[in-house]
């Protein structure tokens, strides 16, 4: 749109604003209406298009789903945001919900959404093709790809052979004030949860207050904290795997911090799935399936690998470059679906003041 | 409540004897009804999610730390007060009152970073200067000590009040524009000087605005979760943004937003209580102020507004810039843009013209009619803006879903929303132009035979237009950068510059949230220049 276009339209909303303006007790919604350039729904020839709520940003989605529309002819529609946000909204809006398709970043918001009964479940053959730990057992969502837990680290501070192969050691005084961690963030939080499904709960009070005890930075993201080990501010951070290998995409293999993965049954190796759920009150079935089949599908797997860095959780796809396989890394024994009771790890985070 | 009768009694302006006790006009009722009515929605809706919260989480609530994180959103709100107001008032008074050179370009320059999303300014600050930011690195490089840190109460002050300043500096200029200069002009000619003139004359003349700008960017503060959150500061907000995010239980998010709404409408009264004291004159005929001429005084003002400007906008706009260049090869993202620019265009005017046409009945309401419905109205209102956002989305679906399925998702809801939100952005200078230009001229006017409507419209709206104007250029700025509405309640693939933005930046690709994000600061820019050019033309 034209500057000149801008100005114009400005100055007619102005006309209408003081119209308007004369007589205060119209009703607003008259003036509502005037928003430009609504959003293009990419109706498909078929006339099938689905709404997909994304709470994966659209940075990493939309590429993907403009090729599913290239591939079915199913058109889609998307609202982005935050994982958490669009499981209160879906749960806010239950049986008149619109969404035919939900796509999380986390198993847990899945899971939130699943214990409302609003999730259809999933054909059997679209199921096992993953394995049983990264989907619902009920077959209400589905992981689609794999993000591991892991420290990055200052590689000009520290050996790889100098870092615990617990999360559990990094209570140790002698990491005093040299570890950064992101509390609010949803994967930091279903880590915290599998750590008290496996350990249990005071055992996972203790490492929280051990790490406290050693007064971690804290960072808003996952990002900050790869950038805030390459910028020397810390030299340990707990994050999920793929931040650095984007990081060192963008600014090659120069960059000061590497991945160290954890021993195989430890927590802090948790293997965590961002999925997708069909809802059951869709009334495009059908086509919803077909977007679930398509993210499991081998192009949607490999995107993940290539783009993302994240696992493909379909068997047969090459694994992201620079990172150990899935099978290597193994990760603790844990069913995805347990991690549902994020209710109760807010409590501890809150009680042991690592959340505000 | 005996207090905020009060609150709106002493708003009461002078009037002819026998015009007390008027009865409220049915199409003002009604409209301001309605309004009252909308806002009370988010608020309802807090308190049923509320009644159903579990006996533990009351405890969790009543622990020392949520005191400590309350004193530490008194401290945060003390602090934005006064850096606002401390930026704030000396730009507004300079861009309108004096000859300053380029006070047009200034005041575009200094409104524009109200349109700068708060996290991306704490994100810009953090990197010139974090530990290891731009500057901190080249003071370190010239082997001079290091900057206090960034992170903590003082960042957050710092970051909040320069995002905040604009909602002062827009709302006294406005009461300037509208002031009557004579009681100014009359001190300097009795021998003050310009800094004197200002001190003893025009500061307790926009006491009233000033104040009412500072509630606008205190409750901002309060109510930010993004910039606090990368400044490392735990406000009452964050807790309950953490809360809300984290939690599908939504009842003890609930009830923490309710002690924030307690509060906000706390330092609401406090406003009100200044309001009340500090009556504008109301004079006869009106003409434009002569200038003061700055004199040598003009080179420390210039100095003033340009580090405000270098700290407001430079930062940022060079944080942008920045990714732009480290990003570079961004071009085809070029062609998505178009859309989001009318986008957020559109919505944001939208949503301006919607909140001044509701500020208006609200506004004649609180000044020409006090009394219990006024005092409820304007908490009903301050309470709507003290939600966070995702609770007014949340009681905006269920109330649409349940009443009005059919537009559900649609524009309409999104900038009704939008405009409920700002509401108070668009009272607030409306309500003190009102109450500059009381009701006497409007009456001379009804005697002599004009209609209501005609008065209205030839004499109330054309004086309360700087009032106007400034409260939309508040609410625009304010939209145009809002998040949690736009993500929820827009139609399922509508986007905006600040969603753009934010899915990027939220993943750490600042290379492509710099394209948006520089848009939106230029459309900004260019939007308040045009309300403000069409301010002068009315002048």
């Amino acid at each position: 749109m034209s500057f000149a276009r801008l100005a114009a339209s400005l100055v007619v909303l102005l006309i209408g604003a003081c119209a308007t303006g004369a007589t205060p007790s119209a009703t607003p919604t008259s003036t509502a209406q005037t928003p430009t350039g609504s959003p293009a729904a990419t109706a498909s020839p078929a006339g099938t298009s689905l709404t997909v709520y994304s709470g994966r940003s659209e940075e990493l989605v939309a590429p993907l789903l403009a090729q599913f529309t290239q591939a079915t002819g199913i058109g889609v529609s998307v609202r982005y945001g935050d994982t958490a946000e669009l499981a209160a909204l879906l749960l806010e809006e239950g049986a008149n919900s619109p969404a035919d398709v939900y796509f999380a970043q986390d198993a847990g918001a899945l899971g939130a959404v699943a214990a409302a009964d609003m999730l259809a479940v999933l054909p059997e053959e679209l199921l096992a093709r993953v394995a049983d730990g990264f989907r619902s057992p009920a077959g209400e969502w589905i992981g689609v790809s794999g993000r591991a837990r892991v420290a990055v680290y200052d590689s000009r501070e520290l050996e790889p052979e100098e870092l615990p192969a617990s999360i559990l050691e990094f209570t140790d005084p002698q990491w005093r004030g040299r570890l950064g961690w992101a509390p609010t963030n949803g994967s930091f939080q279903a880590f915290v949860t599998a750590f008290r499904v496996l350990r249990g709960d005071a055992a996972a009070r203790a490492w929280l207050e051990g790490i406290v005890a050693n007064q971690p930075r804290r960072f808003d993201g996952n990002t900050q904290i790869v950038q805030a080990v390459a910028d020397q501010e810390i030299d340990i951070g707990f994050v999920n795997h793929y931040y650095l290998l984007r990081a060192l995409d963008e600014q090659g293999p120069m960059f000061p911090v590497r991945n160290h993965f954890f021993a195989a049954d430890d927590p802090g190796a948790l293997i965590n799935v961002a999925g997708v759920a069909v809802l059951e009150t869709s009334t495009r079935q059908a086509a919803a399936t077909r977007l679930v089949e398509f993210l499991l599908g081998p192009q949607a797997q490999a995107y993940f690998a290539a783009e993302t860095f994240e696992y493909p959780l379909v068997a047969g796809v090459e694994q992201p470059a620079g990172a150990p396989g899935l099978s290597e890394i193994g990760g603790p024994p844990i069913d995805l679906s347990d991690l549902s009771d994020l209710q109760g790890t807010l409590r501890l985070l809150t009680d042991t003041g690592v959340l505000p | 409540m005996g207090a905020g009768a009060r609150i709106a009694a002493t708003t009461r302006l002078p009037r002819p004897a026998g015009d007390h006790g008027r009865r409220l006009p049915p199409p003002l009722l009604a409209a301001v009804l309605a309004i009252g009515a909308l806002t009370a929605l988010p608020l309802v809706y807090l308190a049923l999610r509320a009644l159903s919260v579990e006996p533990e989480a009351i405890e969790l609530i009543l622990r020392p730390r949520t005191i400590e994180i309350m004193a530490g959103s008194v401290a945060l709100g003390v602090g934005v007060a006064i850096g606002s107001v401390a930026i704030g008032v000396p730009l507004a008074w300079l861009t309108a009152r004096t000859d300053l050179p380029g006070r047009r370009l200034w005041t575009v320059l200094t409104a524009v970073p109200l349109a700068v999303p708060s996290y991306v300014m704490a994100f810009a600050f953090v990197a010139a200067l974090g530990p290891r930011g731009a500057l901190s690195e080249a003071l370190r490089g010239l082997g001079l000590p290091g900057l206090p840190s960034i992170y903590g109460l003082g960042g957050a002050v710092l970051v909040l009040s320069l995002a905040t300043y604009p909602y002062v500096l827009l709302a006294t200029r406005a009461a300037l524009l509208r002031a009557d200069p004579q009681v100014e002009e009359a001190g300097r000619a009795l021998g003050d000087t310009p800094l004197a003139a200002f001190r003893r004359v025009a500061l307790p003349l926009m006491l009233a605005a000033v104040t009412a700008g500072a509630l606008l960017a205190v409750l901002y503060a309060l109510s930010d979760f993004g910039a606090v959150a990368i400044l490392q500061f735990d406000s009452f907000a964050r807790a309950i943004y953490v809360q809300y995010r984290a939690s599908f239980d939504r009842s003890l998010a609930a009830i923490l937003a309710l002690i924030l709404v307690g509060a906000t409408l706390l330092v609401a009264w406090g406003e009100a209580r200044i309001r009340a004291r500090h009556h504008l004159p109301v004079h006869g005929p009106r003409r434009p102020p002569t200038l003061v001429a700055l004199g040598a005084w003009r080179w420390p003002a210039l100095a003033f507004c340009a580090a405000v400007v270098a700290l407001a906008l430079v930062v940022p706009a060079g944080t942008i810039v920045f990714w732009l260049v480290r990003g570079a090869g961004q071009e085809h993202a070029l062609a998505a843009l178009p859309p989001l620019v009318g986008n957020t265009f559109g919505a944001g005017l939208a949503a301006a013209v919607v909140a001044a046409a509701m500020a208006l009945p609200v506004a004649a309401l609180l000044v020409g009619y006090p009394g219990r419905l006024a005092a409820w109205i304007e908490r009903l209102m301050y309470g709507a803006y003290a939600v966070p956002g995702i609770v007014l989305a949340l009681a905006a679906v269920t109330f649409v879903l349940n009443v009005t399925p059919i537009v559900y998702q649609t524009l309409l809801v999104l900038v009704l929303a939008y405009a409920l939100r700002f509401l108070p952005q668009a009272v607030g200078p409306a309500r003190t132009s009102l109450a500059q230009v009381g009701p006497r001229l409007g009456e001379a006017a009804r005697t002599l035979g004009e209609t209501p409507a005609g008065v209205l419209r030839t004499i109330t709206l054309p004086l309360l237009r700087p009032g106007i104007i400034a409260g939309m250029a508040l609410v625009f700025l304010t939209t145009v950068k809002e998040l949690p509405l736009t993500l929820l309640l827009g139609p399922t693939g509508f986007a905006t510059l600040a969603t753009r933005i934010w899915g990027a930046a939220t993943e750490g690709f600042y290379a492509q949230a710099a394209l948006p994000a520089a848009l939106l600061m230029l459309l900004s820019a260019g939007t308040v220049a045009l309300l403000f050019r069409a301010e002068d033309r009315y002048r």
